[in-house]
Protein backbone atom coordinates (compact mmCIF):
# COMPACT_ATOMS: atom_id res chain seq x y z
CA UNK A 1 0.00 0.00 0.00
CA UNK A 2 1.30 3.43 -0.91
CA UNK A 3 1.91 6.09 1.68
CA UNK A 4 -0.58 8.29 -0.19
CA UNK A 5 -3.37 5.95 0.77
CA UNK A 6 -1.89 5.74 4.25
CA UNK A 7 -2.10 9.51 4.39
CA UNK A 8 -5.80 9.30 3.50
CA UNK A 9 -6.25 6.77 6.29
CA UNK A 10 -4.44 9.07 8.67
CA UNK A 11 -6.76 11.91 7.69
CA UNK A 12 -9.83 9.75 8.09
CA UNK A 13 -8.82 8.57 11.52
CA UNK A 14 -7.15 11.85 12.43
CA UNK A 15 -5.92 10.33 15.67
CA UNK A 16 -2.50 9.38 14.36
CA UNK A 17 -1.51 13.00 13.81
CA UNK A 18 -2.87 14.01 17.17
CA UNK A 19 -0.82 11.25 18.69
CA UNK A 20 2.43 12.47 17.19
CA UNK A 21 1.97 15.79 19.04
CA UNK A 22 1.65 13.97 22.32
CA UNK A 23 5.11 12.46 21.91
CA UNK A 24 6.81 15.66 22.99
CA UNK A 25 7.91 16.06 26.61
CA UNK A 26 10.07 18.75 28.20
CA UNK A 27 13.72 18.20 27.41
CA UNK A 28 15.80 16.25 29.90
CA UNK A 29 19.52 16.50 29.02
CA UNK A 30 20.62 13.52 31.09
CA UNK A 31 17.97 11.25 29.58
CA UNK A 32 18.87 12.46 26.10
CA UNK A 33 22.60 11.90 26.63
CA UNK A 34 22.35 8.53 28.38
CA UNK A 35 19.47 6.99 26.46
CA UNK A 36 20.20 8.66 23.13
CA UNK A 37 23.75 7.46 22.47
CA UNK A 38 23.25 3.94 21.07
CA UNK A 39 19.83 4.67 19.57
CA UNK A 40 17.53 7.69 19.62
CA UNK A 41 16.09 8.50 23.02
CA UNK A 42 12.72 6.75 22.67
CA UNK A 43 9.73 8.89 23.75
CA UNK A 44 8.62 8.15 27.35
CA UNK A 45 4.97 7.97 26.21
CA UNK A 46 5.55 4.74 24.29
CA UNK A 47 5.90 2.39 27.28
CA UNK A 48 4.03 2.10 30.56
CA UNK A 49 5.43 3.04 33.98
CA UNK A 50 5.94 -0.56 34.92
CA UNK A 51 7.71 -1.39 31.63
CA UNK A 52 10.08 1.56 32.11
CA UNK A 53 10.79 0.37 35.63
CA UNK A 54 11.81 -3.02 34.26
CA UNK A 55 13.91 -1.49 31.48
CA UNK A 56 15.74 0.72 33.98
CA UNK A 57 16.14 -2.15 36.43
CA UNK A 58 17.98 -4.31 33.90
CA UNK A 59 20.38 -1.91 32.18
CA UNK A 60 23.36 -4.20 32.74
CA UNK A 61 21.67 -6.72 30.43
CA UNK A 62 19.94 -4.33 28.06
CA UNK A 63 18.74 -6.08 24.90
CA UNK A 64 22.01 -7.94 24.57
CA UNK A 65 24.26 -5.07 25.57
CA UNK A 66 25.53 -3.35 28.70
CA UNK A 67 23.98 0.08 29.30
CA UNK A 68 24.53 0.25 33.05
CA UNK A 69 24.31 3.64 34.79
CA UNK A 70 25.09 4.71 38.32
CA UNK A 71 22.10 4.46 40.64
CA UNK A 72 21.53 8.20 40.98
CA UNK A 73 21.36 8.85 37.22
CA UNK A 74 19.21 5.77 36.69
CA UNK A 75 16.70 6.95 39.30
CA UNK A 76 16.56 10.46 37.86
CA UNK A 77 15.90 9.09 34.37
CA UNK A 78 13.32 6.60 35.62
CA UNK A 79 11.44 9.44 37.35
CA UNK A 80 11.37 11.37 34.08
CA UNK A 81 10.26 8.38 32.00
CA UNK A 82 7.50 7.51 34.46
CA UNK A 83 6.23 11.08 34.66
CA UNK A 84 5.39 10.99 30.94
CA UNK A 85 4.80 7.26 30.53
CA UNK A 86 1.91 5.86 28.49
CA UNK A 87 -1.05 4.13 30.12
CA UNK A 88 -2.81 0.95 29.13
CA UNK A 89 -1.79 -2.41 27.76
CA UNK A 90 -1.35 -1.10 24.23
CA UNK A 91 1.84 0.58 25.42
CA UNK A 92 3.22 -2.54 27.03
CA UNK A 93 5.04 -5.64 25.79
CA UNK A 94 6.55 -8.61 27.65
CA UNK A 95 9.79 -8.07 25.67
CA UNK A 96 9.86 -4.44 26.95
CA UNK A 97 10.28 -3.33 23.35
CA UNK A 98 8.23 -0.40 22.09
CA UNK A 99 8.37 -2.10 18.70
CA UNK A 100 6.50 -5.12 20.14
CA UNK A 101 3.64 -3.19 21.74
CA UNK A 102 0.12 -3.41 20.31
CA UNK A 103 0.27 0.35 19.70
CA UNK A 104 3.37 -0.01 17.52
CA UNK A 105 2.04 -2.99 15.60
CA UNK A 106 -1.18 -1.16 14.82
CA UNK A 107 0.52 2.09 13.85
CA UNK A 108 2.87 0.22 11.52
CA UNK A 109 0.47 -2.38 10.10
CA UNK A 110 1.02 -1.07 6.56
CA UNK A 111 4.81 -1.40 6.71
CA UNK A 112 5.89 -4.43 4.66
CA UNK A 113 8.14 -7.24 5.87
CA UNK A 114 10.59 -6.18 3.16
CA UNK A 115 10.80 -2.69 4.62
CA UNK A 116 11.61 -4.04 8.09
CA UNK A 117 14.39 -6.26 6.80
CA UNK A 118 15.88 -3.64 4.46
CA UNK A 119 19.61 -3.16 5.21
CA UNK A 120 19.02 0.57 5.66
CA UNK A 121 16.49 -0.19 8.41
CA UNK A 122 18.16 -3.25 10.01
CA UNK A 123 16.01 -3.12 13.12
CA UNK A 124 12.51 -1.97 14.06
CA UNK A 125 14.18 -0.01 16.83
CA UNK A 126 15.93 2.11 14.19
CA UNK A 127 13.07 4.62 14.11
CA UNK A 128 15.12 7.31 12.34
CA UNK A 129 15.62 5.09 9.28
CA UNK A 130 12.07 6.17 8.34
CA UNK A 131 11.17 8.96 10.79
CA UNK A 132 13.99 11.17 9.62
CA UNK A 133 13.23 14.09 11.98
CA UNK A 134 12.48 12.00 15.07
CA UNK A 135 15.65 13.07 16.83
CA UNK A 136 14.20 16.58 16.86
CA UNK A 137 10.96 15.23 18.28
CA UNK A 138 9.10 15.31 14.94
CA UNK A 139 7.22 12.02 14.46
CA UNK A 140 4.65 13.45 12.09
CA UNK A 141 3.62 11.57 8.99
CA UNK A 142 5.20 14.30 6.85
CA UNK A 143 8.57 13.43 8.33
CA UNK A 144 8.48 9.81 7.15
CA UNK A 145 10.79 8.79 4.30
CA UNK A 146 10.87 5.11 3.45
CA UNK A 147 14.32 3.78 2.44
CA UNK A 148 14.84 3.97 -1.33
CA UNK A 149 13.12 1.40 -3.50
CA UNK A 150 10.57 0.23 -0.93
CA UNK A 151 6.84 0.11 -1.27
CA UNK A 152 5.38 2.87 0.81
CA UNK A 153 7.97 5.22 -0.58
CA UNK A 154 6.60 8.65 -0.67
CA UNK A 155 6.50 10.93 -3.71
CA UNK A 156 8.00 14.31 -2.99
CA UNK A 157 5.22 16.75 -2.57
CA UNK B 1 62.18 4.03 51.18
CA UNK B 2 60.13 6.80 52.72
CA UNK B 3 61.46 9.17 50.07
CA UNK B 4 60.49 6.74 47.35
CA UNK B 5 56.92 6.39 48.63
CA UNK B 6 56.57 10.14 48.89
CA UNK B 7 57.83 10.42 45.38
CA UNK B 8 55.21 7.96 44.11
CA UNK B 9 52.50 9.72 46.08
CA UNK B 10 53.52 13.02 44.51
CA UNK B 11 53.46 11.47 41.05
CA UNK B 12 49.99 10.10 41.71
CA UNK B 13 48.81 13.48 42.94
CA UNK B 14 50.26 15.10 39.84
CA UNK B 15 48.54 12.47 37.73
CA UNK B 16 45.22 13.05 39.45
CA UNK B 17 45.61 16.80 39.02
CA UNK B 18 46.14 16.39 35.30
CA UNK B 19 43.15 14.09 34.99
CA UNK B 20 41.03 16.78 36.60
CA UNK B 21 41.88 19.13 33.71
CA UNK B 22 40.06 16.63 31.43
CA UNK B 23 41.66 17.14 28.05
CA UNK B 24 42.68 14.24 25.78
CA UNK B 25 46.34 14.78 26.75
CA UNK B 26 45.50 14.87 30.45
CA UNK B 27 43.41 11.71 30.23
CA UNK B 28 46.28 9.97 28.41
CA UNK B 29 48.88 10.96 30.99
CA UNK B 30 46.54 10.04 33.84
CA UNK B 31 46.13 6.54 32.43
CA UNK B 32 49.86 6.37 31.61
CA UNK B 33 50.75 7.25 35.20
CA UNK B 34 48.49 4.48 36.43
CA UNK B 35 50.00 2.00 33.95
CA UNK B 36 53.49 2.96 35.07
CA UNK B 37 52.66 1.63 38.53
CA UNK B 38 52.77 -1.94 37.26
CA UNK B 39 54.97 -1.31 34.21
CA UNK B 40 57.74 1.08 35.28
CA UNK B 41 58.70 3.42 32.46
CA UNK B 42 55.43 2.91 30.59
CA UNK B 43 54.93 5.41 27.77
CA UNK B 44 51.75 5.55 25.66
CA UNK B 45 52.16 4.30 22.09
CA UNK B 46 49.95 5.30 19.15
CA UNK B 47 51.23 2.25 17.28
CA UNK B 48 50.07 -0.16 20.00
CA UNK B 49 46.82 1.81 20.12
CA UNK B 50 46.28 1.26 16.43
CA UNK B 51 46.73 -2.49 16.84
CA UNK B 52 44.31 -2.48 19.75
CA UNK B 53 41.60 -0.53 17.91
CA UNK B 54 41.54 -2.75 14.84
CA UNK B 55 42.14 -6.10 16.56
CA UNK B 56 39.45 -8.72 16.08
CA UNK B 57 39.10 -10.04 19.63
CA UNK B 58 36.92 -12.98 18.69
CA UNK B 59 34.85 -12.54 21.86
CA UNK B 60 31.57 -11.13 20.60
CA UNK B 61 30.08 -12.38 17.36
CA UNK B 62 28.53 -9.05 16.44
CA UNK B 63 31.03 -6.69 18.02
CA UNK B 64 34.39 -8.10 16.94
CA UNK B 65 36.47 -4.93 17.30
CA UNK B 66 36.32 -1.26 18.23
CA UNK B 67 36.08 -0.41 14.53
CA UNK B 68 32.87 -2.47 14.22
CA UNK B 69 30.98 0.59 15.49
CA UNK B 70 33.51 3.41 15.36
CA UNK B 71 34.65 2.63 11.80
CA UNK B 72 38.16 2.26 10.41
CA UNK B 73 38.47 6.02 9.91
CA UNK B 74 38.19 7.60 13.34
CA UNK B 75 37.79 11.06 11.82
CA UNK B 76 34.52 9.96 10.18
CA UNK B 77 31.14 9.02 11.65
CA UNK B 78 30.74 5.47 12.89
CA UNK B 79 27.56 3.40 12.95
CA UNK B 80 26.20 1.31 15.82
CA UNK B 81 26.30 -2.24 14.52
CA UNK B 82 23.00 -3.28 16.13
CA UNK B 83 20.82 -0.19 16.12
CA UNK B 84 22.25 1.48 12.98
CA UNK B 85 22.54 4.83 14.79
CA UNK B 86 25.27 7.13 13.59
CA UNK B 87 28.12 7.73 16.09
CA UNK B 88 30.06 11.01 16.00
CA UNK B 89 33.81 10.67 15.15
CA UNK B 90 36.14 9.63 17.99
CA UNK B 91 38.99 11.85 16.82
CA UNK B 92 39.28 15.05 18.91
CA UNK B 93 40.74 16.73 15.81
CA UNK B 94 37.29 16.76 14.21
CA UNK B 95 35.15 16.29 17.34
CA UNK B 96 36.47 18.55 20.13
CA UNK B 97 34.05 17.07 22.68
CA UNK B 98 35.95 13.79 22.72
CA UNK B 99 37.96 12.83 25.82
CA UNK B 100 37.00 15.96 27.72
CA UNK B 101 35.28 14.05 30.52
CA UNK B 102 37.02 11.30 32.45
CA UNK B 103 33.66 10.02 33.71
CA UNK B 104 32.32 9.69 30.17
CA UNK B 105 35.48 8.00 28.88
CA UNK B 106 35.45 5.59 31.84
CA UNK B 107 31.79 4.72 31.33
CA UNK B 108 32.29 3.86 27.65
CA UNK B 109 35.60 2.06 28.14
CA UNK B 110 33.86 -0.11 30.69
CA UNK B 111 30.87 -0.90 28.46
CA UNK B 112 32.71 -1.30 25.16
CA UNK B 113 35.73 -3.17 26.48
CA UNK B 114 33.54 -5.66 28.35
CA UNK B 115 31.56 -6.21 25.17
CA UNK B 116 34.42 -6.38 22.65
CA UNK B 117 37.47 -7.52 24.64
CA UNK B 118 35.53 -9.59 27.16
CA UNK B 119 37.02 -7.78 30.16
CA UNK B 120 37.71 -4.23 31.29
CA UNK B 121 40.60 -2.52 29.50
CA UNK B 122 43.82 -1.86 31.38
CA UNK B 123 45.10 1.64 32.02
CA UNK B 124 47.87 0.94 29.50
CA UNK B 125 45.37 0.02 26.79
CA UNK B 126 43.33 3.13 27.50
CA UNK B 127 46.44 5.36 27.32
CA UNK B 128 47.50 3.77 24.01
CA UNK B 129 43.96 4.04 22.65
CA UNK B 130 43.60 7.76 23.33
CA UNK B 131 47.16 8.38 22.13
CA UNK B 132 46.33 6.72 18.80
CA UNK B 133 42.93 8.36 18.42
CA UNK B 134 44.45 11.78 19.16
CA UNK B 135 47.71 11.51 17.24
CA UNK B 136 47.20 8.89 14.61
CA UNK B 137 43.46 8.40 14.19
C1 LIG C 1 25.23 0.86 25.22
C2 LIG C 1 24.19 1.10 24.25
C3 LIG C 1 22.80 1.47 24.77
C4 LIG C 1 22.46 2.44 25.69
C5 LIG C 1 23.39 3.39 26.43
C6 LIG C 1 21.00 2.39 25.81
N1 LIG C 1 20.50 1.44 24.98
FE1 LIG C 1 18.52 0.98 24.73
N2 LIG C 1 19.04 -0.45 23.35
C7 LIG C 1 20.33 -0.77 22.97
C8 LIG C 1 20.27 -1.86 22.00
C9 LIG C 1 21.50 -2.51 21.34
C10 LIG C 1 18.92 -2.16 21.81
C11 LIG C 1 18.33 -3.24 20.91
C12 LIG C 1 18.05 -2.63 19.58
C13 LIG C 1 17.61 -3.66 18.56
O1 LIG C 1 17.21 -4.77 18.92
O2 LIG C 1 17.68 -3.32 17.37
C14 LIG C 1 18.16 -1.24 22.67
C15 LIG C 1 16.78 -1.20 22.75
C16 LIG C 1 16.04 -0.38 23.59
C17 LIG C 1 14.59 -0.39 23.69
C18 LIG C 1 13.64 -1.22 22.85
C19 LIG C 1 13.55 -0.62 21.46
C20 LIG C 1 12.40 -1.16 20.66
O3 LIG C 1 12.62 -1.82 19.65
O4 LIG C 1 11.26 -0.90 21.02
C21 LIG C 1 14.24 0.53 24.66
C22 LIG C 1 12.84 0.87 25.11
C23 LIG C 1 15.48 1.10 25.16
N3 LIG C 1 16.55 0.54 24.48
C24 LIG C 1 15.55 2.06 26.15
C25 LIG C 1 16.74 2.63 26.61
C26 LIG C 1 16.80 3.59 27.69
C27 LIG C 1 15.62 4.11 28.48
C28 LIG C 1 18.13 3.92 27.84
C29 LIG C 1 18.75 4.89 28.84
C30 LIG C 1 18.67 4.51 30.22
C31 LIG C 1 18.89 3.14 26.86
N4 LIG C 1 18.00 2.37 26.14
C32 LIG C 1 20.28 3.20 26.69
C33 LIG C 1 21.48 -0.18 23.40
C34 LIG C 1 21.56 0.84 24.34
C1 LIG D 1 10.50 0.96 8.11
C2 LIG D 1 10.16 2.33 8.42
C3 LIG D 1 9.73 2.68 9.85
C4 LIG D 1 10.41 2.42 11.03
C5 LIG D 1 11.77 1.74 11.21
C6 LIG D 1 9.60 2.96 12.10
N1 LIG D 1 8.46 3.52 11.58
FE1 LIG D 1 7.03 4.52 12.62
N2 LIG D 1 5.93 4.71 10.93
C7 LIG D 1 6.29 4.28 9.66
C8 LIG D 1 5.17 4.42 8.76
C9 LIG D 1 5.17 4.08 7.27
C10 LIG D 1 4.11 4.95 9.55
C11 LIG D 1 2.67 5.18 9.11
C12 LIG D 1 2.40 6.61 8.81
C13 LIG D 1 0.91 6.86 8.82
O1 LIG D 1 0.12 5.94 8.77
O2 LIG D 1 0.56 8.02 8.94
C14 LIG D 1 4.63 5.14 10.89
C15 LIG D 1 3.91 5.70 11.94
C16 LIG D 1 4.44 6.04 13.17
C17 LIG D 1 3.84 6.93 14.14
C18 LIG D 1 2.56 7.72 13.94
C19 LIG D 1 2.92 8.98 13.20
C20 LIG D 1 1.74 9.76 12.69
O3 LIG D 1 1.68 10.93 12.95
O4 LIG D 1 0.93 9.15 12.02
C21 LIG D 1 4.67 6.98 15.21
C22 LIG D 1 4.51 7.84 16.47
C23 LIG D 1 5.79 6.10 14.94
N3 LIG D 1 5.62 5.56 13.68
C24 LIG D 1 6.82 5.83 15.81
C25 LIG D 1 7.87 4.96 15.54
C26 LIG D 1 8.87 4.56 16.50
C27 LIG D 1 8.91 5.01 17.97
C28 LIG D 1 9.76 3.75 15.85
C29 LIG D 1 10.99 3.06 16.41
C30 LIG D 1 10.81 2.30 17.66
C31 LIG D 1 9.29 3.64 14.46
N4 LIG D 1 8.14 4.37 14.32
C32 LIG D 1 9.94 2.92 13.46
C33 LIG D 1 7.52 3.78 9.32
C34 LIG D 1 8.50 3.36 10.21
C1 LIG E 1 28.52 -1.73 19.75
C2 LIG E 1 29.08 -0.51 19.23
C3 LIG E 1 30.44 -0.06 19.80
C4 LIG E 1 31.63 -0.76 19.83
C5 LIG E 1 31.90 -2.15 19.27
C6 LIG E 1 32.60 0.11 20.46
N1 LIG E 1 32.00 1.30 20.80
FE1 LIG E 1 32.91 2.86 21.76
N2 LIG E 1 31.16 3.90 21.72
C7 LIG E 1 29.97 3.45 21.20
C8 LIG E 1 28.92 4.44 21.44
C9 LIG E 1 27.46 4.32 21.04
C10 LIG E 1 29.55 5.50 22.14
C11 LIG E 1 28.89 6.77 22.69
C12 LIG E 1 28.33 7.65 21.65
C13 LIG E 1 29.07 8.92 21.51
O1 LIG E 1 29.71 9.38 22.47
O2 LIG E 1 28.99 9.48 20.40
C14 LIG E 1 30.95 5.14 22.28
C15 LIG E 1 31.90 5.95 22.92
C16 LIG E 1 33.18 5.56 23.22
C17 LIG E 1 34.11 6.32 24.02
C18 LIG E 1 33.84 7.68 24.66
C19 LIG E 1 34.71 8.76 24.02
C20 LIG E 1 34.49 10.12 24.63
O3 LIG E 1 35.18 10.48 25.56
O4 LIG E 1 33.60 10.84 24.14
C21 LIG E 1 35.26 5.57 24.14
C22 LIG E 1 36.49 5.92 24.92
C23 LIG E 1 35.04 4.35 23.38
N3 LIG E 1 33.77 4.37 22.82
C24 LIG E 1 35.98 3.35 23.25
C25 LIG E 1 35.76 2.15 22.58
C26 LIG E 1 36.74 1.07 22.52
C27 LIG E 1 38.11 1.10 23.17
C28 LIG E 1 36.18 0.07 21.79
C29 LIG E 1 36.76 -1.30 21.47
C30 LIG E 1 37.29 -2.06 22.61
C31 LIG E 1 34.83 0.51 21.42
N4 LIG E 1 34.62 1.77 21.92
C32 LIG E 1 33.91 -0.25 20.69
C33 LIG E 1 29.75 2.26 20.55
C34 LIG E 1 30.69 1.25 20.40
Amino acid sequence: MKLKSLAVLALVFGSAMAHADKLSAPDHPKWKAECGSCHIAFPPQLLTKSDWQQVMGGLDKHFGTNAALDAKDAQEILDYLQRYAGTGSKYSAPSLKISDTPWFTREHREVSARAWSDPAVKSRSNCTACHVNAERGDWSERGIRMPAGLSGERDDD
Amino acid sequence: MIARNTCIALLLLAGAGQVLAETPAALTSGYAAEAAKSTPGFAPSAQRGQGFVSKDWGVSGKMASCTTCHGANLKADGKHVITGKSIAPLSPAVNPERFTSLAKAEKWFKRNCTEVVGRECTAAEKADFIQFVTRGG
